[in-house]
């Protein structure tokens, strides 16, 4: 056990993935000489070769196709997408290609490629690199969408999602990279929590409080803020968007009664808003309250020096937690 | 003027074997690929073009029926697909378009496979891994690139077998094709890009996808080409074997460019009278790819019995691909959901369960 960041973990996580299976390939821009432009690849290319850790031209879509390519020949390939807002070339290719090629040949060819790429706002970045795009990949069927908060998380789901034999999308919250916490690399004896399933963070009684990614710390800072006016938050960390784990959510919500679901994406068709359309549909008569959803807004992502406004932090996730509450507020209207 | 070398570097020129009369054109170069060709092969190669019309007019009679939902007819461009096919190793793979019904059909892929689509039993026809062929791709250009990852992994596996993608000339135009001609060039891997210009894309003609031969945009890239007369057949033979020679000794890919005509519509779906003169189809019909080869044989004196022989093979061959064809049953509803993952999913396993369950309701109601 010893401490790590969320980058440091993903670069070991890959780094085993790499020797452990002699089929695993990365492939990205600026992933090998330069190490990525966040290093999560750091020293992957020199010590697996131009091979297996490739620099491609700059064509997102092609970096996917290829990976396919890789794949009806038996590889395993691992895609780095440089931001978030950067995927939209290699749409195409996962839709009508990625999610549908297994079904497409019955089953006759797997698909296990894994699709890595930071998500997420509050770097102060320009356009097109603060994007949560995670609703256009949980709309679609075939694909698996992850993402993770610690580091520990971050190594396992990362080698969980690689041995996968479906696509995986697998997000990685990208002002986490730098955070620190514990890391257990150690592979037997280890238990792995199931890459699906959700993870209850911090019990509680009053609310359910479901996050992932980013949010999942400022959840965690809120139910602590929440606790000191005598407030009991549960803290549920999703982990994955498709599928969701619902069973864990709806068993939650039976107990408290009430709901938030926060996200930095856009509000409408969003993860929270399947979430709730289900809790709504399947535990009704344990509701106490409407379920509330703190979101991004239904905008463009904002210029830097706007997006603290725009981003949920924990005063807007504790405005949602008094909402469920019934308690006094500022009197405004929900948007 | 006959070209010394088979590759292109201008003009509108196109390598033929055989002339639209069915004199045997000499090439220096690309002779040497076809040495081994008999009299039997020819016959070989006439019959492979027939029986593949005989399947294409079928499967258009039985969509015209109401058996299939759409049909491709590759009515014209089968010297293009059969000449290449016919060049391919066993262990090289096909990503093809919609249209390859030929080269599927020679990779191994049973008449009544390639209706399965169209059928709308299934998304593909076979099995890609068996008949090394993927299935057939419907976005334009798309499988371009898979090609490029698979040429990526015979380069990785240092083996000698080619990645060989169809496509058309409208994909040409797609930005998949291009960055696909972009990652072969840089990587040089063994891809081969067999682009069959049959004019037009459902109803562009291909002056609106280039100005320059299409050939041209592959030299851009850094990839040779080699631009063909695509309703020869012993052209398309001799230049995809000459190509995959110079892939498999240089681990880089080629272009080729097969100049034909789509003689059919785009689809069932389609009316080309009302974008094509009547009479740039009747020229083309004067180079029909089948009228070619029989010329060549009968000046050889050797096409005696020739059609006879194709047109009962290919009858015997249509009558049991209907026969197939119709006994293509409903899948079962559970289809739906198989394969959508390789493993357990929750979500589906509980819409799959529904889906049964409310169709159980109706049985009982009924019974």
């Amino acid at each position: 056990m010893t401490v790590a960041t969320m980058r440091s973990a993903l670069n070991a996580g890959l780094r085993r993935a790499l020797s452990e299976d002699g089929d695993v390939v990365l492939i990205g821009e600026d992933i090998g000489r330069l190490g990525g432009v966040f290093r999560v690849t750091d020293g992957l290319q020199d010590e697996f070769g131009p091979r297996r850790v490739v620099d491609a031209p700059l064509a997102e879509g092609a970096i996917v196709g290829t990976a396919i390519g890789l794949a009806y020949r038996g590889f395993r390939p691992v895609v780095e997408i440089q931001f978030d807002g950067f995927i939209y070339p290699a749409m195409d290719q996962i839709v009508t290609q990625l999610a549908k090629l297994h079904y497409r040949t019955r089953g006759q060819v797997r698909f296990p490629v894994t699709i890595r790429m930071p998500f997420g706002g509050g770097v102060g970045a320009v356009e097109h690199h603060s994007e949560s795009p995670e609703a256009y990949f949980a709309h679609t069927p075939g694909l698996r969408v992850v993402t993770c908060a610690t580091p520990q998380d971050a190594y396992d789901m990362l080698r969980q999602s690689i041995s996968d034999d479906d696509p995986v999308i697998f997000l990685e919250p990208k002002r986490r990279y730098h955070t620190r916490g514990e890391l257990d690399e150690s592979v037997s004896g280890r238990v792995l929590h199931p890459l699906h399933e959700g993870r209850v963070l911090r019990a509680g009684s009053d609310v359910t409080l479901v996050v992932y990614g980013a949010l999942v710390q400022t959840a965690l800072d809120a139910a602590e803020a929440a606790a000191a006016e005598g407030v009991s938050l549960e803290v549920i960390d999703l982990r994955s968007l498709s599928p969701v784990d619902d069973r864990l959510i709806e068993d939650s919500v039976v107990r408290t009664g009430r709901l938030v679901v926060a996200h930095e994406a856009p509000l409408q068709g969003g993860v929270g808003a399947s979430i709730v359309a289900a809790v709504t549909d399947r535990c009704f008569e344990f509701l106490e309250a409407p379920p509330t959803i703190i979101a991004g807004f239904d905008t463009p992502y904002p210029p830097a020096k706007l997006e603290r406004h725009y981003v949920p932090d924990l005063d807007r996730i504790l405005d949602g937690v008094d909402r469920v509450l019934g308690r006094p507020h500022a009197g405004v209207e929900k948007p | 003027m006959t070209r010394t070398s088979p590759w292109w570097t201008d003009g509108d020129e196109t390598i033929a074997l055989v002339s639209e009369d069915g004199e045997r054109i000499p090439h220096p170069e690309l002779d040497t690929m076809i040495t081994d060709l008999t009299i039997d092969d020819l016959r070989g190669l006439y019959r492979d073009m027939a029986v593949v019309r005989r399947i294409d007019t079928e499967a258009t009679a039985l969509q015209r029926q109401g058996e299939l939902g759409l049909w491709a007819p590759l009515l014209g461009q089968e010297a293009a697909q059969v000449g290449s096919a016919r060049a391919l190793r066993t262990d090289d793979f096909v990503f093809s378009s919609y249209r390859e019904h030929a080269v599927a059909h020679l990779r191994g892929a049973k008449p009544v496979e390639l209706l399965r689509m169209c059928r709308g039993t299934a998304h593909s026809g076979w099995d890609p891994l068996e008949i090394r062929m993927a299935p057939m791709q419907i976005i334009i250009g798309a499988q371009t690139l898979h090609a490029v990852g698979y040429g990526m992994g015979i380069r990785n596996q240092e083996s000698d077998d080619v990645a060989v993608t169809y496509f058309g000339d409208g994909a040409t135009s797609q930005g998949s094709v291009s960055e696909a001609m972009v990652f072969a060039a840089s990587f040089n891997l063994p891809v081969l890009f067999f682009c069959q210009n049959n004019q037009y894309a459902i109803s562009e003609p291909v002056g609106l996808q280039s100005r320059a031969p299409l050939a041209q945009r592959a030299l851009g890239f850094g990839i040779p080409a080699i631009r063909i007369d695509g309703n020869d057949v012993l052209a398309a033979l001799a230049a995809t074997r000459f190509a995959l020679a110079h892939i498999r000794e240089h681990g880089a890919p080629v272009f080729i460019e097969a100049i034909t005509y789509r003689m059919g519509p785009h689809t069932t779906s389609d009316d080309p009278s009302r974008y094509r003169p009547e009479q740039e189809l009747e020229d083309w019909r004067t180079r029909d790819p089948l009228l070619r080869l029989e010329r060549l044989l009968a000046a050889a004196d050797e096409s005696t019995g020739l059609r006879d022989l194709a047109d009962s093979e290919s009858d015997e061959i249509a009558r049991v691909l209907r026969e197939e064809c119709l006994a293509l049953s409903d899948p079962d509803p559970e289809e739906i959901f198989a394969h959508v993952y390789s493993t357990e999913h929750r979500v589906i396993d509980r819409q799959r369960s529904f889906l049964s369950a409310y169709l159980g309701m109706f049985e009982e109601e009924g019974s």
